[in-house]
């Protein structure tokens, strides 16, 4: 047997990819999921650790330094095999979800504050003395500057979070790589797990070219 | 007499061990335009950044705007919305188009409809000169057409009283005499203005009422004659001499 049938089998890989791309929309729902509640859980954490009193401020910076810190794999397994005992029973789903939305929203909130607070502080005094409420100084004047700044930060963390999707597979997700390994053991040929990180690649690295692109941009000064 | 507009009763400021303001009173009558002038580090652009609460101060000092307390809570957003500021360095939402920037506070603040901010916002920008520029970008405009527009954005809410804070400082020299030509019209029209300013020639010429500050303190105040052709106060003659004679 070569190596071009061995890792690269047509048959194989043709046989297999159906599975594969079902994985594929298990791990874009998974990763756009928490994607998308990491965003909001995120900006609303760095609000409040800007602006609420001290004891809250406390507990934020608490829990961005502890999901900051906890391994994303070991935080997964205890979603989904230490909660059970509590009586909390997540879906695999639901737990890659939680795991990876808890984490996103730490570094998200961390990016949102940076932006946050490299705008000028006259960009606040300003739109406070015209009077505008804290509410449409964010949402007017600070919020749309920031996202300028803070959107090849969050690209970045997108990126991440899509890489870690694939830790779902541990507690028994299909999602992409399960898919991938349960079709190299049905066929006894490893094809499928090359073909899973092509599409790994397909998917990310167009993102990873994006940020570089808007790095540059943004590093030669505004537009 | 009619109860002043603004008044400021032991106004004290620290910051840490530094007294930048010492218990000011001051009372600024409706209509009166007053220039502050004083080294810099006298204590005035905090004095005037107190008025609107940028800069919070001491407890016991008391300052009111139209008879509202200034103070953190729910009247601030209201004296604010009274209180007009242009700053030294403009401070224009830059993502905003100039037109935008004079719309945003008539419509948050006033609930004033999009075509009623508008048209206010387009007679503003015509009346400092800068009707042409009104869809561009503040970068795409030079300082002193920044600085018009910042006024401009001020007008719009009709405040009751516009309060400058150095508005000339951050400008090229030829650019000055544009902003300040803004200034004169405006002081001419009845609205409350503080000034706070190098511009001498604009205080003499303008200022019902010119303020030496130095040290945190209001050392002296009086009419620009007795202020410029007369100071009482020997800091005072020393600070006229120093930037008025060379």
């Amino acid at each position: 047997m070569d190596l071009f049938s061995t890792f690269f089998n047509i048959p194989v890989l043709m046989q297999s990819l159906p599975q594969l791309m079902n994985g594929l929309l298990v791990t874009i729902g998974i990763g756009a999921t928490s994607i998308i509640a990491g965003l909001i859980g995120g900006l609303f954490l760095a609000v409040l650790r800007l602006y609420a009193g001290p004891v809250v401020t406390g507990l934020v910076r608490a829990y961005i330094d502890v999901f900051r810190s906890i391994p994303l794999l070991v935080l997964l397994i205890i979603v989904y095999y230490a909660l059970p005992f509590v009586g909390i029973r997540l879906s695999p789903f639901f737990s890659a979800v939680t795991a990876l939305t808890l984490v996103s929203a730490a570094y998200t909130a961390e990016i949102f504050r940076a932006g946050i607070e490299a705008i000028p502080k006259g960009q606040f005094e300003a739109s406070a003395a015209l009077g505008l409420s804290n509410r449409y100084i964010m949402t007017d004047v600070i919020l749309p500057q920031a996202i300028r700044i803070v959107i090849p930060p969050l690209t970045n963390n997108c990126i991440n979070v899509l890489k870690d999707t694939a830790l779902a597979s541990v507690v028994a997700m299909p999602d992409l790589l399960k898919q991938a390994t349960q079709a190299q053991a049905l066929s006894a040929n490893p094809t499928p797990l090359i073909g899973a990180a092509v599409i790994y690649l397909i998917l990310l690295l167009p993102m990873v070219r994006y940020v570089a692109h808007l790095e540059k941009r943004f590093s030669r000064g505004r537009s | 007499m009619k109860a002043p507009l603004i008044k400021i009763s032991n106004l004290r400021k620290t910051y840490g061990q530094f007294t930048a303001l010492h218990g000011i009173n001051l009372d600024i009558a409706q209509g009166e335009v007053l220039c502050v002038v004083g080294p810099s580090g006298s204590g005035k652009s905090t004095l005037i950044r107190c008025i609107n609460h940028l800069e919070p101060f001491e407890q016991g000092s008391e300052i009111t705007v139209d008879g509202i307390p200034v103070r953190p809570g729910p009247d601030l957003d209201q004296v604010r919305a009274e209180v007009g500021m242009v700053f030294q360095s403009f401070n224009l939402f830059p993502h905003m188009t100039v037109l935008r920037n004079v719309m945003l506070a008539p419509i948050r603040v006033r609930k004033m409809s999009e075509a009623d901010a508008e048209k206010r916002a387009r007679d503003l920008l015509e009346r400092v000169g800068i009707s042409v520029q009104a869809d561009k970008y503040p970068a795409q405009l030079s300082g002193g057409q920044q600085q018009r527009v910042a006024i401009a954005r001020a007008l719009a809410m009709e405040p009751r009283v516009l309060l400058f804070d150095e508005p000339t400082s951050a400008l090229d020299p030829e650019m000055v005499g544009e902003v300040l030509d803004v200034m004169k019209k405006l002081a001419g029209t009845g609205v409350t203005m503080v000034v706070v300013t190098h511009e001498m020639g604009f205080a003499r010429q303008v200022a019902d009422r010119v303020l030496f500050m130095d040290g945190g303190a209001i050392i002296e105040a009086g009419t620009p004659t007795e202020i410029f052709d007369a100071p009482k106060e020997e800091r005072t003659r020393n600070f006229l001499h120093a930037v008025l004679d060379h």
